[in-house]
């Protein structure tokens, strides 16, 4: 399989993982290693960045996780540069979860804070992977402020829903220039898998790991669905199709010419 | 849109009394079955029909916690800044009227008792007082926040209500929730309880949340003194306000608390109980109605009850509690606005959370997240 590159970062998994929601900070560890992930996202506010014994972090040492924190919380741009360069800061990394959800209810995310607050960032040297609606359009203005990735949204975050927003996830992929990772809404390995197999480059998945009756197996089981369906769109899928292919009545008579 | 006096007046008390009682077996199963639940569901899902269905609805109710919430629940520790009060609740430790020692903290107490609150692991405080305008007001509740702010992550109050610039002035300061009750819905009995002080006025406080919204506080917390009215009805307009306030102020967060009256000096126990099936059912219900408000759960439960309840839909907890100003350290004798029933330490409840299954939550926000001004 390909491995996936964002900006300076080659990663192997195709599979980024939420930390929240977890029993204990002990699971979340244990899940996250079974599900082979190289990127974690990390809401900068549950972190306890004035003691160095943050029991979230303490459970993500380990050389191929990769921290991304995200600004979870935020309702405005300026909020969400505000707490970005203190991620940066605290976390030492520049890499960018942009969350900016200002909807306690459902957490869609606000496309025009979003942009503002990428247009900000990217200028301030930031890898930017903002969270959005699957709006094509709103994607290419990404690309245009300087976004290193999109992350669309499959369904309502936490909804386990699978991809309701399958046709335009689908616009989004084919016209994009950079990384597609759909997030939220994935409530199944079978959704992972198809979002794969559709040539998303990589799948965000939290709650339904977090809240399965067995998160560490349910981790594993992501793993291989992210696998297989990467591995089956870069095979290239054959073509669906309704019928049988019979012979032509319309067009046998072109056949004599041939 | 309209405000909600304008919705709140639309309503008889008997009326939605009379509806949540003639709610049946029927009106239940289709509120349980409802993919999205409204206020009639709610009315039948607190109504006496749904007493045989409490084992479901607990289970629902389950189930959509862990999924909005995950296995996790949030730890907080309230800190008494005063008990001195100019009202008179008959139901109240602090009312005027009783004769006990006031005790408003300064600015040394409270940094006595923050040190010791700390020492817990709280990130998260919730600031208590009576109504007591010319010693405990905005001007008070600044500087003291301003002592507070650098230790903790982050920070509610719990205090009579205020003005909207003032609760701006709060935000500003870096308050992120208020929790104002409206004690009843049922406006003469309210009139009854509150004889005297600036809380007689009913329609001040049922306005408050508005006001509170329109500042831009991230979050609201809403509920009813359990015990001063029939709870069905009361916690009907309570989930009416929650409703109404959501759809108006979307970008705020709401918290639903249910604190039942406890046995306090000089108060009498009401006929309105709200005994331990029936609060479950209550709890539970709320969630069905709305799957992301948050559940709080103070000490005044039992050990028992705060233990069950902890799958059921509670997202918020508070533990270790002291009621009275000074508490923690500075008087831990004086006297309390209620009786702690749960008196386990922070660490025995988390320990309690721990084992069954859950998370404890000490930090979910950032002081520093406020763009400073």
């Amino acid at each position: 399989m390909q491995p996936l590159s964002i900006r300076d970062k080659i990663l192997h998994s195709r599979l980024f993982l939420g930390t929240g929601k977890f029993g204990s900070a002990r699971l979340m560890e244990d899940a996250v290693l079974a599900s082979g992930t190289e990127l974690v996202t990390v809401a900068l506010k549950r972190v306890d960045l004035e003691t160095q014994t943050d029991n979230l972090l303490a459970h993500l040492q380990h050389p191929h996780i990769n921290l991304l924190p995200n600004t979870s919380g935020v309702r405005t741009a300026n909020e969400a540069v505000f707490a970005a360069q203190l991620a940066r800061e605290a976390l030492e990394t520049n890499w960018l979860k942009l969350e900016i959800h200002p909807d306690p209810r459902y957490l869609l995310p606000d496309p025009v804070e979003t942009l503002k607050a990428t247009e900000e960032l990217a200028k301030l040297g930031f890898v930017v992977l903002p969270y959005i609606h699957a709006d094509p359009v709103l994607c290419k203005r990404l690309e245009d402020a300087g976004t290193a990735a999109v992350m669309p949204l499959g369904a309502p975050i936490g909804t386990n829903k699978g991809l309701k927003t399958y046709d335009f996830l689908q616009i989004i992929i084919e016209q994009s220039k950079v990384p597609v990772i759909i997030d939220a809404g994935i409530g199944a390995p079978s959704d992972a898998a198809k979002a794969m197999e559709m040539g998303a480059d990589a799948v965000l998945v939290n709650t339904a790991i977090a809240v399965a009756g067995n998160p560490v197996q349910m981790a594993a089981a992501f793993k291989l669905a992210v696998d297989a369906g990467r591995m089956a769109y870069e095979a290239r899928l054959a073509t669906a199709a309704n019928h049988a292919t019979a012979s032509s009545p319309l067009t046998a008579f072109l056949h004599e010419e041939l | 849109m309209k405000n909600f006096k304008e919705v709140f007046d639309q309503y008889s008390w008997e009326e939605v009394t009379a509806a949540i009682a003639t709610k049946t077996s029927l009106d239940v199963q289709q509120a349980l079955a409802a993919p999205r639940r409204s206020l009639e569901d709610f009315m039948a899902l607190i109504s006496p029909a749904a007493a045989p269905y409490l084992e479901q609805m607990a289970q629902l109710s389950h189930a959509a916690t862990r999924k909005r919430f995950g296995n996790t629940v949030q730890l907080f520790a309230p800190m008494y800044l005063s008990n001195e009060c100019n009202n008179i609740c008959t139901y109240c430790g602090f009312s005027f009227d009783n004769k006990i020692k006031r005790r408003t903290l300064n600015a040394a107490e409270i940094l006595q008792e923050i040190n010791e609150i700390k020492k817990h692991g709280f990130q998260h405080i919730l600031l208590v007082t009576g109504e007591a305008n010319q010693v405990v007001h905005v001007d008070y509740f600044l500087k003291a926040i301003a002592l507070i702010r650098p230790h903790f992550a982050n920070i509610s109050i719990e205090v009579q209500p205020l003005d909207e610039d003032e609760y701006r002035q709060l935000q500003e300061a870096g308050i992120y929730s208020v929790l104002v009750y409206q004690e009843t819905y049922h406006k003469d009995r309210y009139k009854e309880y509150h004889t005297k002080g600036k809380k007689s006025n009913f329609y001040y406080r049922l306005e408050t949340p508005d006001r509170i919204g329109r500042a831009g506080m991230h979050k609201i917390g809403l509920g009813v003194l359990l015990g001063l009215e029939d709870w069905r009805a009361d916690s009907f307009f309570c989930a009416l306000h929650l409703d109404y306030l959501q759809k108006k102020y979307w970008q705020t967060r709401y918290a639903i608390s249910f604190p039942r009256i406890r046995p306090a000096a000089g108060v009498e126990s009401g006929k309105y109980t709200i005994r331990d099936r029936e609060l479950v059912q209550l709890i539970c219900a709320y969630r069905l109605f709305n799957e992301d408000v948050e559940i709080s759960i103070s000490t005044r439960e039992t050990e028992t009850f705060r233990n069950h309840v902890l799958k059921l839909g509670t997202t918020t907890i508070s533990a270790g509690s002291k009621t009275n100003p000074g508490g923690y350290a500075v008087d831990p004798q004086s006297l309390e606005q209620f009786e702690v029933s749960d008196e386990r330490s922070a660490a025995e409840m988390a320990a309690v959370i721990r084992a069954s299954g859950y998370e404890p939550v000490w930090k979910d926000w950032d002081k520093n997240f406020k763009v400073p001004c």
